[in-house]
């Protein structure tokens, strides 16, 4: 039997409710041990295809596949699922034993071996003291940590996170980040993470997939879908970026000009002009921290370009700073990290853009 | 200066509960203080009240076979109905808390409404249902099932039938109260875990519900205790309740201090239970698991 890659697929998927499309003939794979991140802002359908995945919305069109199965009659009960809610749901009339034992009691799991299971969830999660403390007498991390144990305990196909870590505080998220990817790559469990949050959606995932009204915008590796955002939106939802339309002129060498609307002139590759099949009309994007702010007129490299402007506000990140720029006409954006002092408000400088920075989408408006 | 905020601090709770002690100490405690005084008076013969410190009510009240008889009579009433309530009150309260219709406020509003007609209305409304020129036996003989009326009314089982009429709602609102405060998310949680829908409901919504149907519990429980309206119009002869005794005595009689000693001993009993029953039930217990 061949080797099974997938463990869910969704196969035009769409969901109406009366009117409204929330989710619009999606297709999409969660590989098999893999950490797939939904990433979008709220009202992209996110939430909605998680819920239809683990059962809790009905599916109007369109097959849903757990391992090689379809499962769109399926209830709940039966999708052998690992299901995190972002208010922990942890059963407040029950022990955490009993609250991580609850899966396996209702797979016919004999008491020992219930007693054992349980313990090494606890363990996993680094919580081992706490079985017999009810959920109100733990923080909001344990509490996470105890719903995360009790959905992993059952050996569940697929574990579903529906926002598992913004009701927690700024340390201690980051922490629990590092935790559950931990926790995921040793179980090896295909997993998917919903999340407004672009730099966890970033750190955690193997596979990122962005979503807009109900449709897929981008998919793939986060490296890549950062680097080289599809569309602008994407582009501008994924950290901050400067974005322009402009005209695209014959390329000479390894470079080309890239005119844009305000009058300013860049630098960019070959490879960007193959990405929009040598189309006239484009729009450029810089990513805010790809732009070097430095008071050298010179140019970096051969193939940068180097644009005078002027410091309109300076937002002090601490270690970075974000600068808002006024050059020949156009606003820009760049974050740079601080070399002692920031530049200061009203300041002459000089923006220096590698061709490799500057990013090329197709010209039509989306 | 310091010393004096602290007096003040310190005196503040007592500032702002005073209106409500007031209202409380002349509208309960010192009435009842008269009932307590009233119960150690004697009535003569003559019809006055004698004023002094007698025994002799308490001690026909605490001796007589007959007061305790209804005593018990009146705990089993009590008893019945708070079971059939718990048990039909659950239904409605379920179904307007998960109800995903737009009409909850209408719902809930239409619960309401029998508050808005006098107890003794709705009570009497029995009569035309249950009588022997009653709806029901109406019904009965026109269909041609029977031939003379059924004996419905005047017994055990239409008192009870009436209590239940008058303290659903207090059962159904407690227990909606406590489902609509149950997180959606932990029966999801139980589906996605194994459970099918009624093991969830078993598991995680009955268990959460539980304060509130222990608070209608003991609310119809202390309310049907203490009522003397049902039994006199839907009861018979041979079904008072403690309440008739006592409306007997100080109407009838005009026996204000043997009256008072019975109210007394009901009082005293249903307190004695609400303290029990918040201690060993540990009702606020489970409500901290709310949190």
């Amino acid at each position: 039997m061949a080797e099974r890659q997938h463990a869910v697929e969704l196969r035009n998927v769409v969901k109406r409710y009366g009117e409204f499309t929330a989710v619009k003939k999606m297709d999409l794979t969660v590989p098999e041990n893999s950490f797939v991140t939904f990433l979008g802002p709220s009202g992209c359908g996110k939430t909605t295809t998680l819920r239809m995945i683990a059962g809790l919305t009905d599916i109007t069109e369109g097959d849903l596949v757990i391992r090689d199965r379809r499962v769109n009659d399926l209830p709940i009960h039966k999708r052998n699922l690992g299901l995190v809610f972002q208010n922990y749901a942890l059963f407040p009339h029950k022990t955490i034993f009993d609250n991580i034992a609850f899966g396996l009691k209702y797979r016919n799991v004999n008491k020992a071996d219930i007693a054992q299971k349980v313990k090494s969830a606890l363990d996993l999660v680094q919580l081992p003291h706490v079985a017999d403390r009810y959920p109100n007498q733990l923080s909001g991390g344990q509490q996470q940590r105890i719903a995360l144990a009790r959905a992993i305990v059952i050996e569940p196909d697929v574990l579903l996170l529906d926002e598992p870590l913004s009701a927690l505080d700024a340390n201690l998220r980051e922490e629990m980040r590092v935790e559950l990817k931990r926790i995921q790559r040793e179980l090896g469990v295909a997993t998917i993470f919903v999340t407004h949050d672009q730099s966890e959606a970033l750190a955690m995932s193997d596979k990122l997939v962005v979503m807009k009204d109900g449709i897929v915008e981008q998919e793939g590796q986060p490296e890549d879908v950062y680097n080289n955002p599809s569309s602008a939106f994407v582009a501008d939802f994924l950290g901050h970026s400067n974005i322009f339309a402009g005209t695209l002129a014959e390329p000479s060498g390894e470079t080309a000009p890239v005119q844009l609307e305000g009058g300013t002139t860049l630098k960019t590759t070959i490879h960007q002009i193959e990405r929009v099949n040598r189309q006239q009309n484009i729009r450029a994007v810089i990513r805010a921290e790809k732009i070097m702010v430095s008071t050298n007129q010179n140019p970096t490299s051969n193939d940068s370009t180097s644009i005078p402007g002027r410091i309109k506000t300076v937002d002090y990140l601490g270690q970075m700073a974000r600068y808002f720029i006024t050059a020949e006409g156009q606003d820009w954006q760049v974050i740079n990290p601080i070399d002692q002092h920031p530049f200061g408000e009203g300041a002459d400088i000089f923006m220096h853009i590698p061709a490799r920075n500057c990013v090329l989408l197709p010209g039509h408006h989306d | 200066m310091a010393a004096g905020v602290a007096r003040a601090q310190k005196h503040a709770p007592w500032i702002l509960l005073s209106p409500s002690l007031v209202t409380i100490g002349f509208l309960l405690i010192i009435p009842m203080m008269f009932i307590v005084v009233y119960s150690f008076w004697l009535r003569t013969a003559t019809g006055a009240d004698q004023v002094g410190f007698y025994l002799d009510n308490w001690q026909e009240v605490l001796s007589d076979r007959f007061y305790r008889d209804i005593l018990l009579q009146t705990l089993k009433i009590a008893f019945f109905t708070t079971i059939i309530c718990a048990v039909v009150g659950y239904i409605p309260a379920y179904f307007v808390a998960n109800t995903k219709m737009r009409s909850k406020t209408f719902l809930l509003i239409m619960l309401m409404l029998p508050f808005w007609i006098s107890y003794i209305i709705r009570t009497m409304s029995w009569i035309n249902i249950l009588g022997t020129s009653g709806a029901i036996n109406g019904l009965l003989l026109w269909v041609g099932i029977i031939d003379s009326p059924l004996n419905m009314l005047y017994n055990q089982t239409t008192v009870i039938l009436g209590l239940v009429h008058y303290l659903l709602p207090f059962m159904i609102l407690n227990v909606y109260v406590s489902l609509e405060g149950i997180d959606k998310n932990l029966t999801e949680a139980a589906e996605s875990l194994g459970c099918n829908g009624f093991q969830a409901f078993r598991e995680v919504t009955l268990p959460l519900s539980f304060p509130g149907l222990a608070a209608g519990s003991l609310l119809c429980f202390v309310l049907a205790s203490g009522t003397y309206i049902t039994p006199l119009i839907l009861g018979g002869p041979r079904d008072a309740m403690f309440a008739n005794l006592v409306f007997e005595a100080i109407i009838t009689q005009l026996n204000w201090p043997l009256g008072s000693a019975l109210s007394l001993v009901l009082l005293v009993l249903l307190g004695a239970l609400v303290v029990i029953y918040t201690r060993y039930l540990g009702v606020d217990q489970i409500a901290k698991s709310f949190r």
